[in-house]
């Protein structure tokens, strides 16, 4: 997209001032953890200072320098706090050898455009550290559960022992707790009997309508379509008041029937939104195509139709299941005791009895989401490609 | 080819069969149209039965008031003619109309729901009622009177006007109590009056959910317009990657992620505990994070960011980069061309985005319910507090219905806006 610019070598009245700032930052975060930010930002600024001079001398070849400097901030990281600041040192001089060699010879300015002023390509990179951390708020909470969940306290915090790398620390308890307390187990066990029933249900409903709903001459059809739509918008709190009261009345309430009933309806909106969407790009001529070489409606749908907006059909029955299997205000609200689902034994989890299992069955979960996210991207690259939307 | 004429007398095109071609199209294309119609119908039903039908429901229930009038039918016909601002308690009959009624109740053992009912407009009642139904079913009916001074010993509160206006204004059928409960007011002897001061909550919790929605949604934007730039303008093998920070937390359950923020947001927690090590806070002054509306805002918005990205994503991939070019080409600098040539054009992404995060902001209750703690939760938790814990029904069913009133017409709001057609997910 940008042309490259060609790269010089930079003066040392940028590199090393700039340099320096960075280590007075660094310095400040460190300096305070020892008992003294002002010392930490004058060392810090000095200790990276010379180290920029002495990349700049061009004395010793890169690749060693930077294992120096990383070797070197490592060490000094151990002496003054341990085996977690060793790992945080390298990182620290990891980055400090890759910044400095980074500045120095211009590597900053190769991908982007060689036209922009120096105050755009500050901008440009300022952007970058704030999406940068913008991402970081994104998967911190995510990536910050899974070690939690190896803990062998019962904290939800890192213990001394775990921040050592002691192998003491550390446990697979929970996960044994997870997998033998029958709370747990019969928890998973319903999770388990009723998101297949309920996505099975608004699957072939919701196939069946997004299929009438595509064709070209449907009254109503956007009256429908923001009917079957609105259990997604509609708050999950009036969906299940509405529910408790209703199936109270009709008598399915605490039911297995009651629950899945209520998880297909909660399911249906994303099996409609993903199938129509796989039917936009639909070419209505196969089907015509089949019927005049003497298939019957329902041969057709299965051999030609079928095939061709399987990924839609999939990737809705994902979403469906991930909706039941995630659900837990209604379950709240019109299950009973013995359909205790898992996110509601969660919920109840984190209210009363805070115990870490729930973080060994979050860790799980997280695990069943990165399946779920693969073959949904997978699925859809795959629909992509059969319509000749990516070239790929 | 057997040769059937083309036209018939009339001048009219006809089909193969030899029926008229406007007809012969008429009926395909209603055909058509029906097996469209019966692939939808099953789902419509379904939708019907098991979600609309729930919906109207509880509308229903917002106004609904019937256990009284059909429980105590006699006492409430000859209240009618009672005016409780004469100053005098109402007559004997009603009394003894009274002392009737309610020896059926308790027979059928509704006294006590009575009693509830009745004790949400005018706390107390509830256990009157209940020590009535002790005694008033040895009573013998019409033999015992008088009964009003029978009622006056059994307990003093039947000899409060209060309590008979309480009766007399809930005793219709149907009722607007629970809506002017829901918006802090009550019915008194003239009408709707204005609850005392320090019983108002519904006001400020509309309120405070609303600030706290626009707050949630305000952060999104703020955060998820530089993402979805930055994704839209890398190239795609590494946005595809990016991508992926954006979708794991969009896949992961809402438990998963609220137990996260309980994690990081705790006293002892990981936020709080990098802040003390790094020494930005002292450790005897750690943030308070969580159970208040600092929780509930950091969660949610982590929770609801994806919802804001995606649409945005979508839009400014359709934006062109050559208009910025042209724009900076023709002498603007970078600020003008982001905010006078990019920024509208992505405005439809804004507008999809944030709709779709206040809807959803506006009805969480799960969230709210575990980092918010008493100052930090929504109205619908309020409304799971009705009918999980005070059992209060009707209340509950009333601000559901405010609440689903706000959120239909932001609905309505987003199909004009974006088109419920265009939602895509992932």
């Amino acid at each position: 997209m940008v042309a490259l610019t060609p790269i010089s070598r930079k003066p040392m009245s940028f590199v090393v001032p700039t340099v320096a700032a960075a280590g007075a930052v660094a310095g400040i975060f460190v300096g305070a953890a020892q008992g003294s930010s002002l010392l930490g930002l004058l060392v810090g600024a000095a200790l990276l200072a010379v180290i920029a001079v002495i990349v700049m001398q061009d004395i010793l070849p890169e690749r060693m320098m930077k294992w120096i400097v990383t070797a070197g901030f490592a060490i000094a990281g151990f002496i003054l706090a341990g085996l977690p600041a060793l790992i945080i040192g390298a990182l620290f001089g990891w980055f400090f050898g890759w910044f400095a060699y980074w500045l120095f010879e211009g590597r900053y300015r190769g991908k982007v455009a060689p036209y922009l002023t120096s105050g755009q390509v500050l901008w440009h990179f300022t952007f970058r550290v704030i999406c940068g951390a913008i991402f970081v708020f994104l998967i911190t909470p995510i990536l910050v559960v899974m070690p939690l969940s190896f803990n062998a306290q019962d904290f939800f915090t890192f213990t001394q022992e775990m921040l050592r790398f002691d192998p003491a620390g550390y446990s697979l308890k929970h996960y044994r707790d997870f997998l033998t307390n029958p709370e747990w187990t019969n928890a998973v066990a319903n999770s388990l009997r009723i998101a297949p029933v309920a996505t099975l249900l608004s699957v072939s409903l919701g196939t069946l309508a997004a299929i009438g709903l595509s064709q070209s001459h449907v009254p109503g059809r956007r009256a429908i379509m923001a009917i079957l739509i609105s259990p997604m918008i509609v708050p999950l709190i009036i969906s299940a008041t509405g529910m408790y009261f209703f199936y109270a009345k009709i008598g399915i309430i605490g039911t297995y029937w009651g629950v899945v009933l209520a998880h297909t309806v909660l399911g249906i909106p994303f099996v409609i939104i993903t199938v129509t969407a796989t039917l936009v790009g639909f070419d209505n001529s196969l089907t015509r195509a089949a019927a005049n070489m003497g298939a019957g409606p329902v041969k057709t749908f299965f051999k030609i139709q079928m095939p061709l907006i399987l990924p839609g059909v999939i990737s809705g029955g994902l979403f469906a299941f991930i909706t039941s299997f995630d659900e837990v205000v209604v379950v709240i609200f019109i299950g009973s005791a013995k359909l205790q689902t898992l996110p509601w034994q969660m919920f109840t989890g984190l209210r009363e009895q805070i115990s870490p299992t729930i973080l060994a069955a979050a860790t799980i979960l997280v695990g069943i989401s990165i399946i779920l996210l693969t073959i949904v991207e997978m699925l859809r690259r795959r629909s992509e490609r059969l319509r000749g939307m990516s070239p790929a | 080819m057997t040769s059937v004429p083309d036209t018939d007398a009339a001048g009219r095109v006809l089909s193969a069969d030899g029926t008229p071609l406007k007809q012969s199209l008429n009926r395909a294309l209603r055909r058509q149209k029906l097996r469209a119609l019966a692939l939808i119908a099953p789902l419509l039903i379904f939708v019907l039965v098991s979600f609309v039908a729930p919906i109207l429901d509880m509308l229903f229930r917002s106004v609904e008031n019937q256990l009284i009038s059909d429980n105590l039918p006699q006492t409430v016909v000859i209240l009618e003619d009672w005016d409780p601002n004469s100053g005098e308690l109402p007559s004997e009959a009603v009394f003894e109309a009274f002392a009737g009624d309610l020896q059926i109740a308790i027979s059928k053992k509704v006294h006590t729901r009575i009693g509830s009912r009745l004790n949400y407009e005018k706390p107390g009642i509830s256990s009157l009622f209940r020590k009535a139904g002790r005694q008033v079913k040895k009573w013998d009916i019409p033999n015992d009177g008088p009964y009003k001074e029978k009622f006056a010993d059994l307990n003093k509160g039947f000899a409060d006007i209060e309590v008979w206006r309480t009766i007399k204004t809930y005793s219709g059928a149907y009722t607007n109590g629970y809506f002017l409960n829901s918006i802090d007011m009550q019915k008194g002897a003239d009408g709707a009056e204005a609850r005392p001061e320090n019983e108002q909550i519904y006001i400020t919790l509309f309120i405070r959910t609303l600030i706290m929605s626009l707050a949630i949604t305000s952060l999104c934007i703020l955060l998820g317009y530089p993402v979805a730039w930055i994704l839209a303008n890398l190239p795609s093998r590494t946005a595809n990657l990016l991508m992926i920070l954006v979708l794991l937390p969009f896949w992961t359950s809402l438990l998963v992620r609220t137990s996260a923020w309980k994690v990081m947001l705790q006293d002892q927690g990981v936020v709080n505990e990098v802040l003390v090590w790094i020494g930005l806070v002292a450790d005897d002054s750690r943030l308070a994070l969580i159970n208040n509306q600092t929780g509930t805002i950091i969660a949610m918005t982590h929770i609801l960011l994806p919802f804001m990205i995606l649409p945005l994503y979508s839009v400014m991939q359709t934006i062109s980069p050559t208009y910025l070019r042209a724009a900076k080409s023709l002498g603007a600098t970078d600020w003008t061309a982001f905010w006078r040539v990019y920024f509208p054009q992505s405005i439809p992404g804004i507008g999809a985005g944030s709709i779709l995060v206040f809807i959803l902001s506006i009805g969480y209750y799960i969230t709210p319910e575990l980092v918010g703690g008493t100052k930090g939760v929504f109205i619908s938790n309020r409304i799971a507090f009705h009918i999980l814990s005070s059992l209060n029904w009707g209340l509950a069913a009333a601000l559901g219905t405010i609440l689903l009133v706000v959120v239909m017409a932001l609905y309505w709001a987003y199909d004009k806006i974006v088109g419920i057609d265009n939602v895509k997910l992932g």
